[in-house]
């Protein structure tokens, strides 16, 4: 008998949106408060295993068709660019740069390269996990 | 010209000896190598006569000069005569290999390539100054002759006999380093002359003995003197013109050469001229004992030339003690040295023609064996002609250059008995005695060696080919050989004023200061003295002896061959020793490896804390015990017996995660969030993990078993478990600076525009960390995916039905 997860499946929608909104607020608030890239990538990845543990592999495919192992590169290029880039401007080797700007609709706000690097580390967390979640979960 | 590039010029011209040999087919390759000795020789000869005024030359070719290496070329009297037999006796070898060797059947280009190796070698051995590269063409000499001794690699005995003489003679010029990396640390140099301007005060030393024992084991070795003689018989599976050149003429006496070379250092010392001297002595009555047992005629000659050697050894021994002497006892003493350098002359000569009889008669007859030989002499005149001289000139017999020689030896033994030192009043008595039984067995043996291949009676039957003449070509070598043996009896004082002289004064400068000073005459006749008593008695006793030969040679078979014995029992011992002794340590299961590793782990960290007093204890810096700790603590405890105690892996896995999610409430009780936040999903991510692989097991291993209960790894795990908790107390305990997180606390805000510290550090002030961090997670992930999607069959290719799905 083919089993009926409506509940789980419904929920599953709700909560997904809502974990990912918690981990996007985590890495965000990372440089004030506790969270940061590597906590903030495991919640999105444990976000989008909810769906698939809520529904299959192949539907949560088909929805984020996303190839895991280049989200990997890029959040590592991110990182090394972003470290890298102050040597073209004759500063040393990951030198960081903040300022605060008026921005519309923010008010003002700092802005950070640290983020930059930040979400390198958020790319390549989210694109590991489930590069092996996904790997492990379509082997037979 | 320059002296070291004539070292260098076999060599170079070994490079271009292949190409000779494809390119022109039908012209024996040894004709062209034969013109580098023979040049060699010619430019070596324009010396004698400036090296006979008491000239000596030099010349450098800087290396590594940070290193103070470089190759000296120093050309005195002592190495400008074995620069002479080298080339010279070079060229009657490669003359005589044209002939011995098939230009369709051999492969010649290997042959003179490692012949030409050899000459570049053994010309920068005796004319090196430099202790290091010394040794590099010592080393030089033991492979290439390694090479030539395996030249017929497809026989079982070439490749016994070449590694043989490898293992000995390798173990002897690796102790020779040693004892000259002393010698330049003793010395502050590595120039041989300024160690020998400095030789009292390295007799000072405290490495002096070392360097005295290392630099003779070097000695012995290529000498095959003493137990090292015995690979010299089994070198003898070489093509004979290498066994003519190498293991008669010219590397065995490289280790003459050296004790000669180094007796102004170490002549001073009363060890080397016991060493010397009785090592020396013992092969030479021993060899020419055991050569009477040989029916192979190389096995003859190979043991004459050992105890031939060991009578040069025991002369230069005795020359030593013209240190030690003065006034008219020296004069006899300074005898030795002259006698050794002049039977090292006559030696090359007639064992060089010796051999290369032997090579003649293999070539004609097909066989060396002495019991088929036989009646040789009218068949072979010439053959028999030279043979008859090298043979009479070895055993010492007038109007062939061994007799005087072997008179000058006598003599020489004689006056050890005169000796007052070391122990020699009483002992020295023996060294005459010993000498003249050597000297009855070496005059049997010759006799042995002619009587038996070219007298008696032919028999045609036992030989594999028709037994003739061999051609002129192959006879030329060994008859300008025979007729030196002959015209040095009735010259000597000429050879003497110009080879021996100046060699003397290399290795006695202390006596002499010009050749005008040694004043040895070498007469044929001496008068009736014991030397000529003895040397009746030699004869008459050999002869004996000799005729007596068939009656007690069978004896020799009853006595055990003891030192080859040992040999191949050490070579087996050791080979089986080591398997046995990895087989008990290797070839483990891991767990042993681990027991291995934490084993030591506890031993050395264990041990450096105490005897190095590093342990501490002090309550100074600890921290006020709360209720909550030890709430956690008593989870933690509980969580960890159940993950080793339990009968079932799911049991197991459950402490584990109870473990992990108890580590992340100590950091949220210890202040640290972040780490709290990110132990809580990695410790659910690796417990989901854990189950996935508890679920995949094979079914039937699949059986709940309590772990196996095992009294080592109990120990281990507990010694383990108290070092590292003694190293965590004793580093709380001595804090010796301060922190330097007050920094990060005050430049959060400051200098990086944060507020999250751990954060901060993670992307800012540390942020190369991190980036390497993602880098390993990256490659984890890959890594699984790797393994998981590639699915190689055995042989390396991609399975077909996994590229389907």
């Amino acid at each position: 008998m083919k089993t009926n997860d409506v509940i789980l499946q419904f929920t599953a929608k709700i909560v997904f949106f809502i974990i990912f909104l918690f981990s996007i607020h985590i890495f965000m608030a990372g440089h004030y408060t506790p969270g940061g890239g590597f906590v903030g990538g495991l919640l999105t990845a444990s976000a989008i295993v909810l769906l698939i543990l809520a529904f299959d592999l192949k539907t949560v495919q088909t929805g984020f068709n996303i190839n895991y192992r280049l989200l990997v590169a890029t959040g590592l290029l991110l990182a090394v660019g972003t470290a890298s880039f102050p040597m073209f401007v004759g500063e040393p080797f990951f030198t960081h740069f903040y300022d605060y700007f008026e921005l519309p609709f923010f008010g003002n706000t700092s802005l950070h390269t640290a983020m930059l690097f930040d979400a390198g580390v958020y790319l390549v967390v989210v694109g590991v996990t489930l590069t092996i979640i996904q790997s492990i979960g379509e082997d037979e | 010209m320059n002296l070291v590039l004539a070292i260098f010029i076999p060599l170079i011209v070994a490079i271009v000896v292949p190409f000779l040999y494809k390119s022109f087919k039908h012209i024996h390759t040894g004709w062209f190598v034969l013109a580098v000795p023979l040049t060699l020789f010619l430019f070596y000869t324009s010396f004698i006569q400036r090296v006979a005024n008491g000239e000596t030359f030099s010349d450098t070719l800087h290396w590594v000069e940070s290193l103070q290496l470089s190759f000296i070329s120093y050309i005195d009297g002592l190495s400008l005569l074995f620069s002479l037999l080298i080339t010279g006796i070079g060229t009657l070898v490669v003359l005589y290999s044209i002939f011995y060797l098939d230009r369709t059947k051999e492969q010649l280009h290997n042959f003179y390539v490692y012949l030409l190796m050899f000459m570049s070698a053994m010309l920068g051995v005796v004319q090196s100054d430099h202790v290091i590269t010394l040794y590099l063409f010592w080393e030089l000499t033991s492979i290439s002759s390694f090479l030539l001794i395996a030249y017929w690699f497809h026989k079982d005995a070439s490749r016994f006999g070449a590694l043989k003489s490898m293992m000995i003679t390798v173990f002897g010029g690796l102790l020779m380093l040693g004892g000259f990396v002393l010698l330049s640390i003793m010395g502050d140099t590595y120039s041989i002359r300024e160690l020998i301007a400095q030789a009292p005060v390295l007799f000072e030393h405290d490495y002096f003995t070392w360097a005295l024992i290392l630099v003779l084991f070097g000695a012995f070795t290529k000498s095959a003197q003493g137990p090292f003689y015995i690979w010299l018989p089994d070198a003898m599976e070489a093509p004979t013109p290498v066994s003519a050149y190498l293991h008669s003429a010219t590397m065995v006496k490289a280790g003459i050469y050296l004790v000669a070379r180094f007796t102004p250092i170490f002549a001073a010392s009363e060890l080397w001229i016991w060493l010397v001297t009785a090592t020396g002595l013992l092969t030479l009555v021993w060899c020419s004992f055991f050569a009477l047992k040989q029916t192979d005629l190389k096995g003859i000659l190979a043991f004459s030339t050992v105890s031939q050697l060991g009578l040069i050894m025991s002369l230069l021994g005795a020359g030593a003690m013209a240190y030690h002497v003065e006034g008219a006892a020296e004069t006899v003493f300074k005898y030795a040295a002259f006698a050794a350098i002049f039977h090292l002359i006559n030696h090359a000569t007639f064992k060089g023609s010796l051999f290369m009889i032997v090579g003649i008669i293999d070539h004609e007859t097909g066989t060396r064996d002495i019991k088929k030989l036989g009646g040789l002499m009218s068949l072979m005149p010439l053959s028999f002609t030279v043979a008859m001289i090298g043979s009479l000139s070895m055993a010492g017999v007038p109007f062939f250059n061994g007799f005087l020689s072997k008179e000058m030896f006598l003599t020489a033994m004689l006056s050890i008995t005169e000796f007052g030192f070391f122990h020699f009043d009483t002992w020295g008595v023996l060294f005459p005695i010993i000498a003249w039984v050597a000297s009855v067995f070496t005059f049997a043996y010759s006799l042995y060696f002619v009587a038996h291949t070219f007298l008696g009676k032919h028999q045609p039957d036992q030989l594999p080919k028709k037994a003739h003449e061999a051609p002129i070509g192959m006879l030329v070598s060994p008859i300008i050989l025979a007729v030196l043996v002959v015209t040095i009896f009735f010259i000597p004082n000429i050879v003497a004023t110009y080879f021996i002289k100046p060699a003397v004064i290399a290795i006695q400068p202390f006596l002499y200061s010009t050749t005008a000073d040694i004043d040895v005459h070498i007469s044929a006749w001496h008068g009736f003295n014991t030397e000529l008593l003895m040397t009746l008695g030699i004869f008459v006793v050999g002869f004996v002896v000799f005729m007596t030969l068939t009656k007690w040679q069978h004896h020799y078979n009853k006595m055990p061959n003891g030192l080859n014995f040992l040999y191949d029992g050490m070579m087996t011992l050791s080979d089986q020793g080591m398997n046995r002794l990895s087989n008990m340590y290797m070839g483990k299961s891991n767990q042993t490896y681990l027991l291995y590793m934490l084993g030591s782990f506890v031993v050395l960290v264990l041990g450096t804390l105490f005897t190095q007093g590093g342990f501490a204890f002090s309550t100074t810096h600890t921290a006020p015990v709360r209720f909550y700790d030890i709430v956690i603590i008593a989870v933690l405890v509980v969580g960890t017996l159940i993950t080793i105690f339990t009968k079932s892996r799911l049991t197991s896995i459950i402490g584990l995660g109870v473990v992990g999610y108890t580590v992340a409430l100590f950091f949220v009780i210890f202040n640290a969030p972040d780490l709290a936040l990110t132990q809580l999903v990695i410790e659910t991510i690796s417990v989901a993990l854990f189950l996935l692989c508890f679920y995949h097991l094979p079914k039937n291993s699949r059986k709940e078993n309590r772990m196996r209960f095992q009294v080592n790894r109990f120990i281990i795990s507990l010694a383990v478990g108290a070092t590292v908790t003694i190293v965590a107390i004793a580093a709380q305990s001595q804090k010796l600076m301060p922190s330097i997180s007050e920094y990060y606390k005050e430049t959060v805000y400051s200098l990086a525009g944060g507020g999250n510290i751990v954060n901060v550090i993670l992307v800012d002030y540390r942020g190369f960390d991190t980036l390497f961090e993602i880098a390993v997670l990256g490659i984890a992930g890959i890594g699984i995916y790797g393994l998981i999607k590639l699915r190689l069959d055995a042989k390396g290719k991609e399975k077909k039905h996994a590229e389907n799905k």
